[in-house]
């Protein structure tokens, strides 16, 4: 038996050394993609050694955008860190704003009214459609399908317009403040983000019927780039990419936050843990996130948008004009900040990619004495290069595409 | 101000009523099990922190981990986050290990006291996952980590001076760099 396995080894070596197929003849080629290559989402960088087009193996680069967001959250008051977070995950900006104010309120034991809450949880809603549409369209986009991107990306506009209707930006939104909102949002607001979320409906079910089933688009995500359950708790994967693999965990169910208690929404999980998992995943996610907000624009009353808590409360232009206290209280308040009493606390949200972390260590005073911040691209493209380990250098693209990653969370 | 020590609200205020026995009891199993390794221990309510914090000796946190990940009553297999604070004080730095169970739903932190030219043992074995969280650790705080296979530096460059996240180091301690950093083929070497 022995000498069978090693004359068919033998054979198969000199199958494999004269292989006239084997145009490269087995020679490496290390290529080098990114730091601005157009199929990177950002400036990152993949180091790749070929094998023809096997590759062999890899290493990932990044911090080309660092910069330095923690050692400014120890230098800055937590009013002026609030637009350092816009640009963390700037796919879904309002809802890093969200985690970064929740995270402050935490600390200090605020309490907000239910407006402020509901129309947060919108604004993380829209965000989380916004960022998951960019998020399916262009990992299409990088496999050919340039249509479907279209149909995403005007609803995507459609999303940003009524983002720039809450804060006048519509990219980088710095909508929160601690205790409260910069705006209120202004009248009928929640009609349009039923409509669109109406219009929006409508339009992820046409571009699950031109995507999903398309032939070509199954043959370039299905079984590519998996990782598997195990693989994802050990490299502390989230959010969708972890549920395309059947990690059953959202942060909005198991650890409800804002209103979500008082939502109904179920949470896709796939089995495969693959390219097209992480895509039929995002598109339910849509969905749900889209009857969230549908329910939200029914249950929200008006009222008001600031918690009453003096510590926090930006005071309104009429009181800072017309009132001494009220110019001192605003001189005060922007020039040297509020106070956040000693302790630490770690706040996560669900945020479009995973799970949105802020740990904050307060020991006294305006500025805070440590500003962690993780971000879930972080994690996610650590599992990069065995993800992509022994695979086509055509499915790196489709792997990257599908787990999206963002630089600006990554390098913070 | 400094010196109000309010107890914090928890998320939603539901975490203490909701995970206060399961975490008092995970507390007596450690202190048990573990009691020469455990230096303190921080309680919600008691002390400013929404979870409980617990600080255990430097040589026995990973045995710690390894515990309070696959036993029943624990079940804290998520990492969620790994990082260090510089407290400017004797010993320097802490480490911070944020878990999260995916089937209790509760979180726990972890802390270690490390001095500043001390080394600490790495969490790779337990997740593999923490492997750039400890480059981002030596990066950012100049914690070495007892054999990792891959100690480079990960957010800034390689040619980079000193430790941007300790506290002595300057807001605007530029360094600029006029050439790409070079590939590094052993990177590449089976």
């Amino acid at each position: 038996m022995d000498h069978f396995q090693q004359s068919l080894n033998k054979t198969m070596d000199l199958r494999i050394e004269k292989d006239p197929d084997d145009l490269w003849d087995d020679s490496k080629v290390i290529i080098n993609i990114g730091p601005t290559h157009p199929a990177m989402h950002g400036a990152f960088r993949c180091m790749a050694k070929l094998n023809g087009e096997v590759i062999e193996s890899s290493y990932s680069e990044f911090g080309y955008t660092h910069r330095a967001k923690e050692k400014l959250g120890e230098n800055r008051t937590y009013h002026q860190f609030v637009v350092y977070t816009d640009r963390l995950n700037y796919c879904s900006a309002l809802i890093n704003n969200v985690g970064y104010s929740m995270a402050v309120e935490k600390l200090m034991g605020v309490e907000l009214p239910t407006r402020c809450v509901w129309i947060r949880m919108m604004a993380s809603e829209i965000a989380r459609v916004a960022d998951h549409l960019i998020c399916i369209g262009i990992s299409a986009v990088d496999l050919g399908a340039f249509s479907f991107f279209l149909y995403g990306f005007h609803q995507r506009e459609e999303a940003y317009t009524l983002i720039e209707k809450l804060c006048g930006a519509r990219l980088t939104t710095s909508y929160t403040r601690v205790g409260g909102l910069m705006h209120d949002a202004p009248d009928g607001w929640e009609k349009e983000v039923k409509a669109w979320a109406i219009k929006t409906r409508s339009v992820i079910d046409e571009m699950d019927k031109l995507l999903t089933d398309n032939k070509i688009w199954r043959i370039r995500t299905e079984g590519v780039a998996t990782f598997n359950k195990e693989q994802c708790l050990a490299y502390s994967y989230t959010g969708p990419s972890a549920r395309a693999a059947g990690v059953n965990i959202d942060l909005r169910r198991d650890q409800p936050y804002m209103y979500y208690r008082n939502v109904e929404f179920d949470v896709p999980t796939a089995q495969n843990g693959d390219s097209f998992d992480r895509y039929i995943v995002r598109i339910e996610e849509i969905k749900q996130s889209l009857n969230i907000l549908i329910q939200c624009a029914e249950k929200i009353q008006k009222g008001p948008i600031w918690s009453e808590d003096k510590r926090v409360r930006i005071p309104d232009k009429d009181v800072v004009y017309n009132t001494m206290e009220g110019m001192i209280h605003h001189f005060k308040f922007f020039m040297t900040g509020f106070d956040v009493p000693q302790g630490e606390a770690y706040t996560q949200v669900e945020g479009g990619n995973g799970e949105m972390g802020f740990y904050i260590v307060s020991k006294g005073g305006p500025r805070a004495h440590r500003m962690r911040i993780r971000g879930p691209s972080f994690w996610h493209y650590q599992g990069f290069d065995p993800m992509i380990k022994g695979k086509l250098i055509g499915d790196l693209v489709a792997a990257l595409g599908s787990i999206n990653v963002i630089a600006g969370e990554m390098d913070r | 101000m400094s010196d109000v020590r309010t107890p914090i609200p928890s998320n939603g205020g539901d975490w203490l009523p909701k995970f206060g026995g399961l975490w008092k009891s995970q507390i007596e199993i450690l202190k048990d099990k573990f009691s020469a390794s455990i230096e303190e221990v921080m309680f919600p309510g008691d002390d400013p922190t929404d979870v409980p914090v617990v600080y255990v000796k430097k040589d026995s946190i990973i045995e710690v981990l390894k515990f309070v990940k696959d036993e029943a009553q624990f079940q804290y297999n998520f990492l969620a986050d790994y990082t260090a604070i510089d407290e400017e004080a004797q010993p320097r730095f802490e480490v911070v290990y944020n878990l999260f169970s995916h089937s209790k739903f509760s979180r726990i932190r972890f802390k270690v006291r490390c001095g500043e030219n001390e080394e600490m043992p790495t969490l790779i074995p337990v997740w593999i996952g923490a492997n750039w969280a400890e480059r981002e650790i030596w990066d950012m705080f100049g914690i070495r980590f007892k054999d990792h296979p891959d100690l480079r530096r990960i957010l800034m460059d390689q040619r980079w001076v000193g430790h941007p996240l300790r506290k002595d180091y300057p807001l605007r301690g530029y360094q600029v760099f006029t050439t790409p950093e070079p590939i590094d083929p052993k990177l590449l070497q089976d």
